[in-house]
């Protein structure tokens, strides 16, 4: 029942609680307060920090999104393999409820240190900056972030990467930058994974392009099999080129 | 459902304010949520009912104000008003369009006492 005198939802009369118990009508102790504030300013504050801390040592952050099972985890351990020795790496790995990916990459040598996120749906700035201080990545280190499997949430959520890449593969539909915009729309570069497939699927490669583009004029695409290999040379361009601007005095 | 965080960065908000401002509970919350910033309104007002229970916003109203997705048409050299991130001038149906309005995501204002 409402308090009729205020209509505060209290169940009974009352006469207020201000310091002289006085609550007249239409004297209504509430008031305004005028915000205007993002409500991801508190992450975008701790995505900041992480920046300044990556680029001080020089750490190419890249935050890799894609849906599950588009072989993400796959093409990370294969490009943490072939880079073995090259340059300096770590993982941060968002994962719902199990370990089996961070061991998966933890199997190839490279440092990585799981987030597990419950029943959340995507890594956030302050749980990254977290992982970071538990990682201590190496200065020019090459740092990969797994975020959960999925292309809604982890859109709006900036971790201090310098680089959003969204990793779509060609068994899933070529329709899907329409489907969740926002992630084509965030991301620098897409991954089109599992070309070797093509052959076997109804999948219009030019026409999925041009869908992303269309959402996201400045995209950059990158097609291959982090299966058989093919095209993954490009990739490791694509990261040598990004790592060196991303060196101090770059 | 990252709804539910977002309610929580709203809580984070309030708590913050409550403390500068010397409030102690809030009635009414105001938020601004544009057509292009991926949030379901329906889904809004149910993680803001569970995420404020028991907290100085226990009960609070929200209100969304929804802001209309803009951009602007290269071609048609004016402001357009869009549904959607992919969609095309509604004028002369072409791409790409500059996005300039739609993506907020914004506390406005709050009643508290």
């Amino acid at each position: 029942m409402m308090c009729t005198v205020c209509g505060c939802g209290e169940g009974v009369h009352h006469y207020g609680l201000g310091p002289a118990h006085a609550h007249a009508p239409g004297l209504s102790q509430a008031r305004m307060v005028r915000i205007e504030q993002d409500i991801l300013a508190k992450n975008d504050e701790y995505a900041a920090a992480n920046r300044r801390r990556l680029a001080e040592r020089g750490i190419l952050a890249l935050n890799l999104v894609s849906s599950p099972g588009s072989g993400k985890t796959t093409l990370l351990t294969r490009t943490l393999t072939d880079l073995a020795g090259r340059w300096p790496m770590a993982v941060i790995e968002g994962d719902q409820q199990t370990s089996q990916d961070a061991e998966r990459i933890r199997a190839t040598g490279v440092k990585a240190v799981q987030i597990n996120t419950g029943k959340g749906c995507h890594l956030d700035a302050h749980m990254v900056g977290h992982a970071l201080e538990r990682l201590e990545p190496e200065a020019g280190s090459l740092l990969f972030i797994e975020n959960v499997g999925n292309l809604v949430c982890p859109a709006g959520f900036d971790l201090g990467e310098a680089h959003k890449v969204v990793i779509l593969s060609v068994t899933e539909g070529e329709d899907k930058p329409l489907k969740y915009p926002d992630m084509f729309h965030a991301a620098d570069l897409m991954i089109l994974n599992k070309t070797d497939l093509l052959p076997h699927l109804q999948f219009d490669v030019e026409r999925c392009i041009g869908y992303a583009r269309r959402v996201n004029p400045r995209l950059e695409v990158l097609r291959l099999s982090a299966t058989t290999g093919e095209g993954m040379e490009a990739w490791y361009q694509w990261l040598n080129a990004s790592r060196r601007l991303a060196a101090p005095g770059a | 459902m990252h709804e539910m965080s977002l309610c929580e960065g709203v809580l984070q908000l309030l708590e913050a304010h409550a403390e500068q401002e010397g409030f102690r509970r809030v009635k009414v919350v105001r938020l601004e949520i544009g057509a292009l910033a991926g949030v379901e309104p329906e889904a809004m007002r149910f993680g803001f009912e569970v995420v404020m229970k028991g907290t100085l916003a226990d009960g609070a109203r929200l209100e969304i104000i929804e802001l209309p997705g803009r951009a602007w048409c290269l071609c048609c050299g004016e402001s357009v008003e869009i549904g959607q991130r992919f969609d095309p001038c509604p004028k002369c149906g072409g791409f790409p369009l500059q996005i300039t309005g739609g993506e907020e995501l914004r506390v406005k204002e709050l009643e508290v006492e």
